[in-house]
């Protein structure tokens, strides 16, 4: 009896010191204790600001954001998009609006930063001295000048070339005008029937993408090639001007106008300077740290396949295009994933301009008028999150798709 | 990771709680220095020299405070801010007042958390043009392109003021000053628009100052003052109280130069002023001799305005209805009794 109890005394502190000793414990018991310091630390956090804001008699709560705004925002994808109206629309549009407008330069951006890029990396490994000396120059200079000062410098020089806002502005087949304010052109207006051009002109490209697709398999199957991007440019153009005419031309277009301080608002389409500037500085900027990925990426590729493509005789461009660039790729998307949520990130300077973005719009104009600090920018951590959360998957779901194919 | 998000967390809470103290005197004075956030460079209401030295109407409210509290007009840091970002930093506890030509509206005092404790510029909105336009009325600039600052009531009143004549335009705002300017030289806008003060400033920044005019119409009501957090009343008294010891100085002839023989003055207000007779400044949680520290150091109000921004400095601004009460303008101080 006495025996069983010191028996099982003994075993029981044998068990707790086994348990002291056993890292898997030992691991669970710090992690539990962690995690609750953690608990109390953002339970502190969050009692203290809710105080705090009582003390400075603050509003918290989203309610601000269907009150109205009393502010303009200038003409741009936002404001049309959501049909911004000062002292009509809400601060939630403010935040569409920004948003809107940030996803539309970020995403030019990583366009032209993207093929920029890769033209770039290319040169820089050209046997031609010039185009290599170019490119490496060009690289080594645009990187490492700040970001801000290249938007500074874009503006100046685009507001400088351009002629005043008030001259005569210039022309590109007088359908396209610029001067220092921005770009300006026809806009659009649909009547009835517009409907069905616009759904030909998305038909066309679903067409044209078949047909890419067709030509890439029968290439694959028999090797034999087909001229699919002229046939798909053709059907691009072709379709929807067929059925532009047979709908009786359905589209009328507004013209920018002219009145004492040049083209007046409101009226044509419209890209202000500080887009161009953005976009231009900001694509320039990323492509030169694009062009290292792509280098990077075609030196990954054993020199061998060149060799092999050659020996098949392969021109030089169909032997980069068809069998250097698809196996560098798997080396290229993933640092080039990141560099376009560099770019997203970066398109936050745009209030540093008057490019209405989400931070200038609704964390500077609207954050000032509403003053609730933390609300307003969670929601446009938020947005960034958002954007880059997308990107990131849209990119793993193609790196994904790339990994299939390779060997 | 979570040891580091722990800490982190430690670090947020002490920074979130150290703000909940609101002695912002104690803090003050244990520190040595009052902080001050100022713009990021407004000839004559906050703007550094070469040498690195601020100076304007804004800064002198911050060297009397300095003054009242240390007796050293010098015991200042400023902070530029842009007008975007002055308010999260005076809520932040990253500054104890904001003395940044910012204009005092019913939602900055009523829903901001914010308390303003006084006016020491009385101004309005007004709007810049090159001469070269030939417009001689606001009413004329139908179709405009109008630069401004982001985060500022000039983004509301120039809205408020086309809409109501029904006239199209097209607002700009950037966020720094700077840039602003900039843009209005490069010819991106048309029309500048900022408080009238604000543009006899910024005209200074032109490449060519004389090219350019201030249309007549002013749009709306801006009185400038000094800013503090709500929540504690004595850091308001005393930042209200020594601007109004600057006012009440000048009204009554107390100066930087005869202070000192004021002290011997017969008049009993200037006696209660100077601190030779009742405790107005140990009520206060400072000296009695507060406010003649801020008029030995800093000076009163008309002296600062003189010397800041007045008829004989670059930005030329007559007294106008900043005068005293006494001489037809609204500049008027509560007693000190
Ligand atoms: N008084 C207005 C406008 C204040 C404002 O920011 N004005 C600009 C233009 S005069 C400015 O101070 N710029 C100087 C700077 O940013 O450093 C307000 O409080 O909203």
């Amino acid at each position: 009896m006495a025996d069983a109890t010191a028996d099982g005394a003994q075993q029981a502190r044998s068990s707790l010191a086994s348990m002291v000793y056993d890292p898997k414990a030992r691991g669970l018991f710090f992690q539990i204790v962690v995690f609750g310091l953690l608990l109390i630390g953002l339970y502190l956090i969050v009692n203290n600001t809710i105080e705090n804001l009582e003390l400075l008699n603050k509003k918290s709560g989203f309610g601000f954001l269907s009150q109205t705004t009393g502010f303009a925002i200038f003409d741009s994808l936002g404001t049309w998009a959501v049909d911004y109206t000062p002292g009509e629309s809400t601060y939630w549009d403010v935040f569409l609006v920004g948003a809107i407008n940030t996803i539309w330069v970020a995403a030019f951006s990583i366009v032209l930063a993207t093929v920029w890029g890769f033209v770039l990396g290319v040169m820089r490994l050209s046997k031609n001295v010039i185009l290599r000396w170019f490119s490496t120059v060009y690289i080594e200079v645009l990187r490492n000048i700040p970001l801000l000062l290249q938007i500074f410098f874009w503006i100046a020089v685009l507001t400088g070339i351009a002629p005043g806002k008030r001259d005569d502005p210039m022309s590109l087949f007088d359908i396209f005008y610029f001067d220092s304010s921005g770009i300006r052109g026809p806009y659009p207006i649909g009547e009835s029937g517009a409907g069905v051009f616009y759904a030909s002109i998305l038909i066309a490209f679903v067409i044209a993408w078949a047909i890419g697709k067709w030509a890439h398999k029968r290439q694959d199957a028999t090797g034999q090639q087909f001229p699919s991007f002229w046939v798909g440019l053709g059907v691009i153009i072709l379709l929807p001007a067929v059925v532009f005419f047979v709908m009786g031309q359905p589209i009328e277009l507004e013209w920018p106008d002219r009145g004492r301080f040049g083209f007046r608002p409101g009226l044509g389409s419209f890209i202000e300077v500080s887009f161009v500037a953005l976009w231009l500085s900001l694509s320039l900027y990323s492509a030169t740290f694009i062009a290292e990925i792509v280098r990077a990426g075609i030196l990954s590729v054993s020199h061998g396949q060149t060799e092999g493509a050659q020996a098949l005789g392969l021109s030089a461009g169909v032997t980069l295009n068809k069998v250097i660039i698809p196996q560098a790729m798997r080396v290229i998307i993933p640092p080039l994933t990141s560099q376009y949520l560099n770019i997203i990130k970066n398109s936050s300077l745009a209030a540093a301009i008057g490019f209405p973005d989400v931070v200038a719009t609704f964390s500077g104009t609207a954050l000032n008028q509403v003053g609730q600090e933390i609300e307003m920018i969670f929601m446009m951590m938020m947005v960034y999150l958002f954007f880059s959360i997308t990107t990131a998957i849209f990119m793993n779901w193609y790196n994904a798709r790339k990994r299939l194919v390779e060997r | 990771m979570k040891k580091l998000a722990f800490i982190g967390a430690l670090a947020g809470a002490g920074l979130i709680a150290g703000m909940a103290s609101a002695a912002t005197l104690d803090d003050v004075k244990a520190k040595g220095f009052v902080q001050c956030g100022v713009s990021q460079g407004l000839p004559g209401f906050s703007n550094q020299n070469d040498a690195g030295e601020w100076s304007g109407i804004d800064v002198a409210v911050c060297r009397a405070v300095a003054a009242a509290i240390f007796g050293d007009a010098q015991a200042t840091r400023f902070t530029p801010l842009s007008a975007k970002e002055r308010f999260t930093a005076l809520s932040s506890g990253e500054i104890d007042i904001l003395s940044r030509n910012t204009t005092w509206t019913m939602t900055r005092d009523t829903q901001l958390g914010l308390n303003f404790a006084g006016t020491n510029y009385y101004d309005g909105q007004g709007m810049m043009v090159p001469k070269a336009l030939g417009v001689t009325s606001a009413l004329e600039l139908s179709g405009a392109a109008i630069c401004t600052n982001t985060g500022t009531t000039t983004e509301l009143n120039i809205t408020d003021f086309f809409r109501a004549n029904n006239m199209d335009f097209s607002l700009i705002a950037i966020e720094n000053s700077d840039e602003v300017v900039r843009a209005y030289d490069s010819g991106r806008c048309d029309v500048f628009t900022t408080d009238r003060s604000g543009l006899a400033a910024e005209r200074l920044k032109l490449t060519a100052p004389d090219d350019h005019m201030v249309l007549p119409e002013i749009i709306s009501k801006e009185p400038l003052g000094p800013v503090v957090r709500q929540g504690d009343d004595q850091w308001f008294n005393i930042v209200r109280w020594s601007f109004f010891a600057m006012i009440n100085a000048e009204e009554l002839g107390v100066s930087s130069e005869n202070v000192d023989e004021m002290k011997s003055s017969d008049n009993p207000n200037i006696q209660r002023l100077v601190g030779v007779d009742g405790n107005f400044g140990t009520e206060m949680g400072l000296t009695n001799d507060w406010a003649y520290n801020i008029i030995k150091h800093v000076g009163n109000y008309g002296e600062v305005y003189e010397a800041t921004v007045g008829p004989n400095t670059p930005l030329k601004l007559e007294r106008g209805v900043n005068a005293l009460w006494s001489k037809g303008g609204l500049q008027y101080a509560p007693p000190i009794r």
